[in-house]
């Protein structure tokens, strides 16, 4: 690491993602957009534990849930969050190579997540929870689905990162890019542990 | 995109369409609140005349419902909000010596967005009828009003919710990182301040309109069961959801006004405003008990008592900031020397209106007494009287002190000050009495009345009362029309104290040839009084990067627009369509290098005079 470091470090100051205003414009405005998330997670969940115990006949959450999957689906978002700081590391040391490996590891991982979580939605949907099966249905897929449908999103636009900023290097205008995607994956991360709580645990647990 | 200048020959309609200059937009947010503003008055006309004699057959029923929930929804959303965001992209980065907002293409993402909802919510009524569940679009009346009605409101406002999303992260980053040099944030104009902390509760309370939104899409659209009952949903889910979101609406409305008032009062009293600190504080406790109060709207739903007591205490805790505010207005005024100019007049009338309007939000606020105000017409008064004593006359005020700086022509203060009075007198004397009519028991929201119930003078007071207020407005319009040959003394008409009255009027597109540098709160007057009257520069002068324009964020949002109608007529390939424009319209974005362009400095001579 740190022979690389000494070859491979440009001109770069050592915050490349609040070098320039821009950079520290949108590292500002993400975080705020994350504050507001928040609430609207915040307000799904809310939803969900209304709902969750309104089965109406359909299957219950210890019905349905498996630990053992779901605990593969963590790890696997948690380790996609651990490349993604890697990835981040390597920025700060203007390391363009390792930086776009390990993006491109985490968008892998991110990817096999939601492979994961669409097989849950149709194994779910096989035993008979319809979305509109009853009110724990609909908020279950509701307040999941949002979560997967940020893990496309997030997959989407770090490909996007990925293919622009292939060749390069690390420069002012693109660090805040990677930075936000990186700072957008961590949010996810941390939504899918409540999840994984107040869901899953919660579920099984009664 | 190589340099297209300012000075490039393209159409003014490219230009406007393109435009990410923050004034342009400004101007745009403006005239299009004002447009949905005249719709929405319309509807209210309607309704008064509906409402004039008992038993009128002038509207039908469902007609009614669809009017009252078009003008509440228009009044709110794309209305008074967008007059607000005009106003607030116009003139808070001149105030805080911003060359422009944090983020210019979000800033039209935005704009068009709204333009686009509003556009979406309004067609309705041409596509065989209009949401018909009045602004609020409670569960089951919501998910079990026939037709596609409600799905337009729900997809208009989703929107038009994400563009106003946008432009408030835009304020809170400008506000924060684009300050001149001096400019600390307690130097900051309280315009600046209130925009600050409206964008705090945007950001903090749309979130919850969209996911209400989003579940009552699911429940209408593909037969999710959260509203519905029979398969274990919760009605009064949706109702916290949308009130946690709507009561932090209602000060987003409001805590704008309080800032061009605090402008406006300070400028014509000639002081500086009193207790300024105070001031900031109480809109940041206005702010955050904002969030702290949204069940008392839910008094006569079973909360129990507890929970009825909380949310009352709560509530009434609110008139304190508030009454700190009002004070330093008063004391604002008190030994000034007040001229009264159109602009003051409305300051000064928006007082004792909105103190009425505070006093019966505080006896709203009694939930025991609550089980006899609410759905009465005693709600309608009050609301009407904080939103148009506060959000209107602050319009109404923003217009004609900012109209100078926006469009380079006075308005006229004789033909302002008929406005003013028809107005004022109209308004009082519509809602005044229907505080009297909610007490004796007339109910909200329905479309007629029987005779011989003692509500037929009072309603016919009333409408009387909106007609004058229609009266009003069309002079309002007139006036703009007209005094487009006021050109004179228009680059500091008022003896302004805040830095938009340190530029040119019209704005250069850069606003300042050189960052001012801030050395007092209410810089400009600081100069006048101990300066040479002109701002001191921060820097010397140097070429200018502006941003490019683009066209990008129409067709963004119109891929959402059909995506839109795609989910309200329930046809899968015109949601993947348009999410396809959409999602194909930002990966442009993302992967075309835009660095913008420089106006060079002999540009920036010439444009001074000095070429």
């Amino acid at each position: 690491m740190a022979a690389d470091h000494a070859i491979e470090r440009q001109s770069l100051p050592p915050d490349p993602q609040k070098a320039t205003l821009e950079g520290r414009n949108k590292y500002l405005g993400f975080w705020f957009f994350l504050g507001g998330e928040t609430v609207l997670f915040g307000t799904l969940f809310g939803t969900f534990l209304g709902l969750r115990s309104s089965t109406e006949g359909g299957p219950t959450a210890q019905d349905l849930f498996h630990l053992d999957l779901v605990f593969i689906m963590t790890m696997i978002l948690l380790t996609s969050s651990l490349t993604s700081v890697f990835a981040v590391i390597n920025m700060k040391r203007g390391n363009h190579k390792k930086l776009i490996l390990w993006m491109a590891g985490t968008v892998i991982l991110g990817a096999a997540f939601l492979g994961f979580e669409i097989y849950e939605f149709v194994v779910y949907y096989n035993y008979g929870l319809g979305f509109t099966v009853s009110a724990f249905a609909s908020s279950f897929y509701t307040l999941v689905g949002t979560h997967g449908a940020h893990v496309a999103f997030g997959v989407g636009w770090i490909t996007t990162l990925l293919i622009r900023y292939r060749k390069g290097g690390i420069t002012l205008s693109n660090a805040p890019k990677f930075y936000t995607a990186v700072l957008y994956w961590h949010f996810i991360d941390v939504v899918w542990v409540f999840i994984f709580t107040v869901v899953y645990l919660l579920g099984v647990g009664g | 995109m190589s340099n297209s200048t300012a000075s490039s020959k393209k159409s003014v309609l490219w230009d406007w369409l393109t435009t990410v200059d923050h004034k342009k937009i400004g101007i745009m947010y403006f005239f299009g609140g004002l447009f949905f503003f005249t719709i929405a008055g319309i509807e209210a006309m309607l309704m008064r005349i509906q409402l004039m004699f008992p038993e009128m057959g002038f509207l039908g029923e469902q007609t009614y419902n669809e009017l009252l929930t078009m003008h509440g929804t228009t009044m709110l959303f794309l209305a008074a909000m967008p007059l607000f965001f005009g106003f607030m992209n116009f003139v808070m980065p001149l105030q805080i010596g911003a060359r422009d907002v944090a983020f210019p293409f979000i800033n039209s993402l935005g704009l068009w967005l709204f333009i686009f909802g509003g556009i979406i919510l309004n067609i309705s009524m041409l596509a065989g009828g209009a949401p018909d569940a009045g602004w609020t679009a409670y569960a089951p009346l919501s998910t079990t009003s026939p037709g596609n009605g409600v799905d337009f409101y729900v997809m208009g406002l989703q929107v038009a919710g994400a563009g106003t999303l946008m432009s408030a992260i835009n304020f809170l980053v400008t506000i924060v990182n684009m300050r001149a040099p001096g400019m600390s944030m307690m130097r900051m104009p309280l315009f600046t301040w209130t925009t600050f902390v409206t964008s705090m509760l945007i950001l903090f309370a749309f979130p919850a309109l969209t996911i209400g939104l989003l579940l009552l899409m699911m429940d209408r659209v593909f037969g999710g069961a959260f509203f519905d009952t029979a398969m274990g949903g919760n009605v009064v889910i949706y109702q916290h959801i949308f009130w946690i979101f709507g009561h932090p609406e209602v000060y987003i409305l409001i805590l704008p006004a309080f800032g061009i008032f605090s402008e406006i009062i300070s400028t014509f009293a000639k002081k500086r405003l009193f207790g300024y600190s105070a001031m900031v504080f109480a809109t940041m406790i206005i702010g955050f008990l904002g969030f702290m109060v949204w069940a008392h709207h839910m008094f006569t739903v079973g909360m129990g008592p507890v929970a009825n007591a909380i949310f009352a205490v709560a509530t009434m805790a609110i008139a304190v900031p508030t009454g700190i505010k009002i004070f330093n207005w008063l004391l604002t005024l008190w030994g000034g020397r007040i001229s009264f100019t159109v602009a003051n007049l409305f300051a000064l009338a928006f007082i004792p209106s909105f103190v009425l309007g505070g006093v019966t939000g505080v006896q709203l606020a009694m939930s025991a007494a609550d089980y006899q105000f609410h759905d009465t017409y005693f709600v309608v008064a009050h609301f009407h009287y904080v939103i148009i004593g506060g959000s209107v006359f602050g319009i109404f005020a923003g217009t004609f002190y900012w109209w100078p700086k926006m469009f380079g022509y006075r308005l006229s203060e004789s033909l302002g000050k008929w406005f003013f009075w028809l107005f004022l007198i109209g308004f009082h004397l519509t809602f005044f009495i229907q505080h009297f009519l909610g007490l004796i028991g007339m109910p909200r929201r329905v479309a007629s009345y029987l005779d011989g119930q003692g509500f037929n003078e009072m309603n016919f007071i009333s409408s009387m009362g909106a007609f004058l207020m229609a009266v009003a407005f069309i002079l309002l319009v007139i006036n703009v029309l007209i005094s487009r040959k006021n050109t004179d003394n228009v680059q500091d008409p008022w003896d302004g104290r805040t830095l938009e009255w340190a530029t040119t009027s019209p704005v250069q597109e850069y606003n300042f040839a050189q960052t001012p540098l801030i050395r007092d709160l209410d810089a400009l007057w600081y100069e006048k009084m101990s300066g040479n009257g002109k701002m001191k520069a921060a820097e010397p002068l140097d070429e200018i990067h502006m941003p490019n324009g683009s066209i990008l964020p129409i067709f963004i949002a119109l891929g959402l627009s059909i995506a839109a109608f795609g989910v309200i007529y329930s046809a899968w390939f015109v949601i993947g369509a348009g999410l396809l424009l959409t999602f194909a319209m930002m990966f442009i974005r993302s992967i075309k290098e835009d660095h913008g362009y420089h106006i060079p400095v002999s540009e920036i001579k010439k444009d001074k005079g000095e070429g």
